[in-house]
């Protein structure tokens, strides 16, 4: 357990490492020499280039050798200091992003656990019964295939608009104060449902593909052809299969995780939900570089956080991981 | 007749395309294809001229309806198509062109050349993929449709590299491997002789899956506005849709019709892939 865990945290670390490299790097090297021109697009304002270039030369450290500006950059980093949001001027972009990621945490986290256990459960039920899985299957296959986004406009469409139940845009109505009253909780509860609903429907769709192909796939095998020639109930042998197949899934989950926050930056663009992944397409669209940056530090690190918590699912539920952690201990 | 004979012999080819879902997606999949093709040609349009009235949804004049500026949304849809087909070609190419080389590698190699390459692996299989290709695309002061590919195609590759690898892991091991090499072999011809002859069938659905990860990574861009910096991408179709509010203004063919058709691509894409699996592994043949 201890070894697993270590590569486990190596890898941890080397993605935050090159992430933050490809931060400071990309700026720096891409051709056109962007900084340049982000300087230049500020040629209009009077008096305004001056300001700009010299926040850029001081907050970019480019009067120094490269060495130098890699090292200052994560100094900078870790006091917690990303820049300044051109966009917002003058909130630092640290400021945005702790009021964005709760945003991001109460439409992913749930989804995604939800989609999850729900898949599975359809996907194995659909593994079992041959009628239902001829008649589920196709929708999950189109589930599974839908871009979030488009899945959003289709949402958006047909709830918002078609039946206009939901509000389709913000996190909450525009004359609402935020605050622990019953009606500000059930407007951000509606406004917060369709984004949660895209991202859960999309998720669904895969996991159930691929639930019910490893129920297929462990009917076949031999314990379960042996339990059933003992006269096993078929539940038995259902829970067994299930508990067998659920292993991969957890890994699929691990793996899926970079696929699933990317589609959250989507999601949030059409419903306008103020995430992470809303200010980060807003940062794009306004030319906010040291927002941009911050974001996709800010993502990364929440996809680190999100792959930990699957890990330690994973070592509680693989029972050759439990075993040898406590021959371990 | 002969030829059927020919299909017949071979197992694997003939399990492949007689399996219905393989079937179901290379119909479905040729005829999104011809669209993207026939489309441009018959279309009376182009997707940058005012073709009609705005406002107007699906008729006989314009198929899929036009824009609020009164372009036809099925001329942009099938030029959109024939860009993201073509850099779901290109990018899905050099990502398993990259997956399947350090994929060989790693598995056939093992030591602290696996840990290294797994271990860069994994290292881009945790990022978000978007986030990376916004951030680079973000700072790129021209965008083709050549260098968008592969630029996604350098960040999809990481799943083909875990699954060749394993599959390498377990066929460097087999009785004709031994034999090349000890018959001295190069091992670049051990490599792609033996080693990856022997899962090209495998390749070909890793192939299909990258094209497909490809297309949605790269539509995903085109949406937020970091397409090809010219011509239309079925992204920036709905990008533009939702920017012009359409759905409140009750235009859904603008946003729903393209995606609609991004969609059944990759249902048909996904169907041949599960139906090849099918074909290939036995155990999941009959069911």
């Amino acid at each position: 357990m201890g070894k697993y865990f270590a590569k486990k945290l190596v890898i941890y670390l080397a993605t935050f490492f090159v992430a933050v490299t490809i931060n400071w790097a990309v700026p720096r090297f891409m051709p056109g020499d962007p900084i340049l021109s982000m300087i230049a697009q500020f040629q209009g304002l009077e008096g305004g280039q001056q300001i700009i270039q010299e926040r850029f030369i001081e907050n970019f450290g480019l009067d120094q050798s490269l060495i130098i500006q890699y090292f200052e950059f994560w100094r900078s980093l870790f006091r917690g200091d990303l820049g300044i949001s051109l966009m917002i001027y003058p909130r630092p972009v640290f400021d945005i992003i702790k009021s964005s990621i709760i945003y991001d945490i109460i439409i992913v986290f749930p989804a995604v656990s939800l989609s999850w256990i729900v898949g599975n459960k359809a996907g194995a039920y659909s593994g079992f019964n041959k009628k239902a899985d001829s008649f589920v299957m196709p929708f999950f296959y189109f589930l599974a295939s839908s871009p979030y986004f488009w899945f959003a406009i289709v949402v958006v469409y047909v709830f918002g608009f078609r039946f206009g139940v939901f509000p389709t845009s913000h996190a909450y109505g525009t004359g609402m104060t935020p605050g622990f009253t019953l009606p500000f909780i059930i407007n951000f509860i509606r406004h917060w449902f369709l984004p949660f609903f895209t991202m859960f429907l999309v998720g669904l769709g895969g996991w159930a593909i691929g639930m019910r192909n490893m129920i297929i796939y462990e009917k076949k095998a031999n314990y379960s052809e042996y339990m059933k020639a003992l006269g096993a109930k078929d539940k038995l042998v259902r829970r067994y299969a299930f508990r067998n197949g659920v292993l991969p899934q957890v890994t699929g989950l691990a793996i899926q995780l970079g696929t699933i926050i990317s589609g959250a930056i989507l999601v949030q663009m059409v419903f306008s939900y103020p995430g992470l992944g809303y200010r980060m397409v807003q940062a794009v669209q306004t030319q906010d570089f040291f927002l941009l940056q911050g974001c996709f530090l800010a993502l990364i690190t929440m996809a680190l956080a999100a792959n930990f918590i699957v890990d330690i699912v994973y070592m509680i539920i693989d029972p050759s991981i439990r075993a040898s952690y406590e021959e371990e201990g | 007749m002969s030829f059927w004979n020919k299909i017949k012999k071979n197992e694997n080819i003939y399990y492949a395309v007689t399996n219905t879902k393989v079937q179901i997606g290379v119909v479905l999949f040729l005829l999104i294809l011809l669209l993207s093709i026939i489309g441009p040609m018959i279309t009376r349009y182009s997707y940058t001229e005012f073709a009609g009235p705005g406002y107007e949804p699906p008729s006989s004049d314009y198929w899929f309806g036009t824009t609020i500026q009164g372009r036809d949304v099925f001329t942009q849809t099938v030029f959109g198509l024939r860009s993201t087909i073509l850099v779901g070609f290109i990018g899905g190419l050099i990502a398993s062109i990259i997956g399947v080389i350090i994929g060989l590698i790693a598995g056939y190699k093992g030591g602290w050349l696996d840990e290294l390459l797994m271990m860069l692996t994994n290292v881009v299989l945790t990022f978000p993929t978007l986030a990376v290709l916004i951030i680079v695309a973000a700072y790129l002061p021209y965008r083709g449709i050549v260098n968008m590919a592969v630029l996604v195609g350098l960040t999809v590759w990481p799943w083909t590299a875990r699954a060749v690898r394993s599959q390498t892991m377990s066929l460097k091991n087999s009785r004709f491997v031994d034999l090349s090499r000890i018959s001295s072999n190069h091992i670049i011809r051990i490599l792609f002789e033996d080693i990856a002859a022997n899962m090209f069938s495998y390749i070909f659905m890793v192939f299909i899956l990258q094209f497909l990860g490809t297309i949605l990574a790269t539509v995903g861009l085109e949406f937020i506005g970091l397409g090809p910096t010219r011509g239309i991408s079925l992204g920036l179709i709905m990008q533009q849709a939702v920017n012009w509010n359409a759905l409140e203004l009750g235009m859904w063919w603008w946003g729903i019709i393209p995606g609609l058709i991004l969609t059944i691509m990759i249902v048909s894409l996904y169907f041949i892939n599960t139906g090849l699996d099918e074909a290939f592994n036995p155990k999941l043949r009959e069911f």
